[in-house]
């Protein structure tokens, strides 16, 4: 990132300065407003050295810029009057400033999709015209959907906070958006997760951030030239980030030591396996199949079935696997990933037409471009066969 | 979040409802009520951040392809037989669920027509494709 000094310092002091503005009371619209003024002042006033406590005279400035806006408004409001509570006297150093305006941004009685375009406002501290391109929406659009939120969350206070879960969904989810527009939302998603680590014991944090630096590592290898996908198994691994790789593993087996496993530390695992073979020939398959089990026993989710079986195929062979997503047929009903692994087993069993089919019935059921291209290429190569 | 295209046809899609009566026989008031409408959906999606796109497109069209090496391309401006399956306008929507677009596609077929009654129009709904998420 480029800009005058302290601009990466104050990208990550933002989300900790509101954090304290809200802890101290503030409503969030009048912390958020007050907090952007500081951060502006800091940008004209930081140009030569930086304050000895950066944070603390962010937190000074943008208070003085809350009681300014709440005299202006009691002044407004004198006849009715209303009094603007002064916030009692707060410490400014709280370690997890960050993780309790996480909480607010990932609110559970907000949308998904709100809690992502707040949280990337609020904590990312991207423009809202960021937030609308990467989601390819009109500017006025996303600014209606932020303000929605604010407006949702604005009531609501910290002292229950969410299930941490949820704010681990939402950032997966952001990192799922991926970097197909300018705004990189991936690491994005990173970089959030990577303020959320420093502010939580909790492993299945260090687990989220595990996985997303061990998909991220094979970002390079993932598209070709044009721009096509290319399957784990014919990436160039050359091209895989090994400092990623390095980082997430450690990441992750410090989390595991912790004893309390959870999907995201599963996934990464079964990630870090992946990202630990040389080539696809060397994958440990029973390490992932094991992996698997325990996702699914802990998730129950199809989707993580549905993996599990790919697994399942490479240990024990394509007819135990077909045999296994049997009893995936009703809760994926209609779902192309169900038909893609199928006709993938298909192929592997020598069972070409049937394969083809059902690569075609995959590729007309998928949602994604780059993933219809691939398997409709799939199934012409297994036709010519 | 998924895209959808609410497409709006002229008289197109499964049999309309009986009792409908075409636009040239509505009251300019009618009419002027109709349009407001539709503005009125524009206003509602995006107040909700839903909103993309809506456009309405000219009945008038032809039929371009190519013509082949140093020739030009070939155009038929019809009338053509199924001129009933042309579109005549869209809502593009950025919605949480298909279920929501449901929903937006019913509200905005409720738009009034002959004596401000809902138009009961069949309104064409589908996903935009999107790019794939990064996870293999």
């Amino acid at each position: 990132m480029t800009g005058p000094p302290g601009t990466d310092l104050l990208r990550d002091l933002a989300p900790r300065l509101l954090g304290v503005l809200v802890r101290r009371g503030h409503d969030f619209a009048t912390a958020e407003d007050a907090c952007q003024d500081a951060l502006l002042e800091a940008h004209t006033r930081w140009t030569d050295e930086l304050p000895d406590d950066p944070l603390a005279w962010l937190v000074t400035v943008a208070s003085r810029k809350v009681i300014d806006a709440q005299r202006s408004q009691a002044a407004r409001r004198r006849r009715e009057e209303t009094v603007a509570l002064e916030p009692g006297p707060g410490c400014t150093e709280h370690a997890d400033d960050t993780l309790l305006l996480l909480f607010l941004c990932c609110h559970p009685s907000l949308s998904p999709a709100s809690a992502v375009a707040l949280t990337l406002r609020a904590v990312g501290g991207l423009t809202t015209r960021e937030i609308a391109e990467a989601f390819l929406v009109p500017e006025a659009t996303m600014a209606q959907r932020i303000s929605r939120a604010k407006r949702t969350v604005a009531g609501q206070r910290f002292s229950s906070p969410a299930d941490i879960a949820v704010v681990l969904r939402v950032l997966y989810l952001i990192f799922n958006e991926g970097y197909a527009g300018r705004i990189d939302l991936a690491a994005e998603a990173i970089r959030l997760t990577r303020l959320l680590v420093l502010e939580s014991d909790e492993p299945e944090v260090a687990g989220l951030l595990a996985l997303m630096l061990l998909h991220d590592a094979r970002r390079a290898a993932r598209r070709d030239e044009t721009g096509a996908l290319v399957p784990l198994d014919e990436q160039d691994r050359g091209r895989w980030d090994e400092d990623r790789i390095v980082e997430g593993v450690g990441i992750l087996q410090e989390a595991l030591a912790k004893g309390r496993r959870g999907e995201y530390q599963i996934q990464a695992a079964i990630a870090a396996l992946h990202d630990d073979a040389r080539s696809a020939d060397e994958t440990d398959w029973p390490q992932v199949l094991s992996w698997y089990d325990e996702l699914v026993e802990l998730t129950a989710n199809p989707l993580a079935a549905l993996s599990r079986a790919v697994a399942l195929g490479e240990v024990d062979g394509p007819l135990v696997a077909l045999r296994a997503l049997e009893a995936l047929d009703e809760p994926l009903a209609g779902h192309h990933r169900l038909d893609a692994v199928r006709a993938h087993l298909l192929e592997r069993a020598g069972r070409h037409d049937e394969a083809a089919a059902l690569y075609r019935r995959a590729a007309s059921r998928t949602t994604s471009v780059a993933e219809r291209d691939h398997l409709t290429k799939r199934a012409a190569r297994v036709r010519s066969r | 979040m998924p895209k959808y295209l609410l497409l709006k046809h002229y008289n197109g899609g499964p049999e309309p409802l009986p009792g409908c009566v075409p636009m040239s026989e509505w009251t300019p008031e009618e009419v002027t009520a109709h349009i407001e409408f539709q503005h009125d959906v524009v206003r509602m999606l995006t107040e909700r951040g839903e909103f993309v796109d809506a456009q309405g497109l000219s009945p008038e069209g032809a039929y371009v392809r190519y013509g082949g090496p140093a020739a030009a391309p070939v155009v038929t401006d019809g009338p053509f037989p199924e001129t009933k399956e042309l579109v005549a306008g869209w809502f593009l929507v950025d919605v949480e669920s298909q279920a929501r677009a449901h929903e937006i596609a019913a509200f905005a077929s409720s738009a009034p027509g002959k004596d401000g009654t809902p138009i009961h129009e069949w309104i064409e709904v589908r996903q935009v494709m999107s790019a794939p998420a990064p996870a293999e």
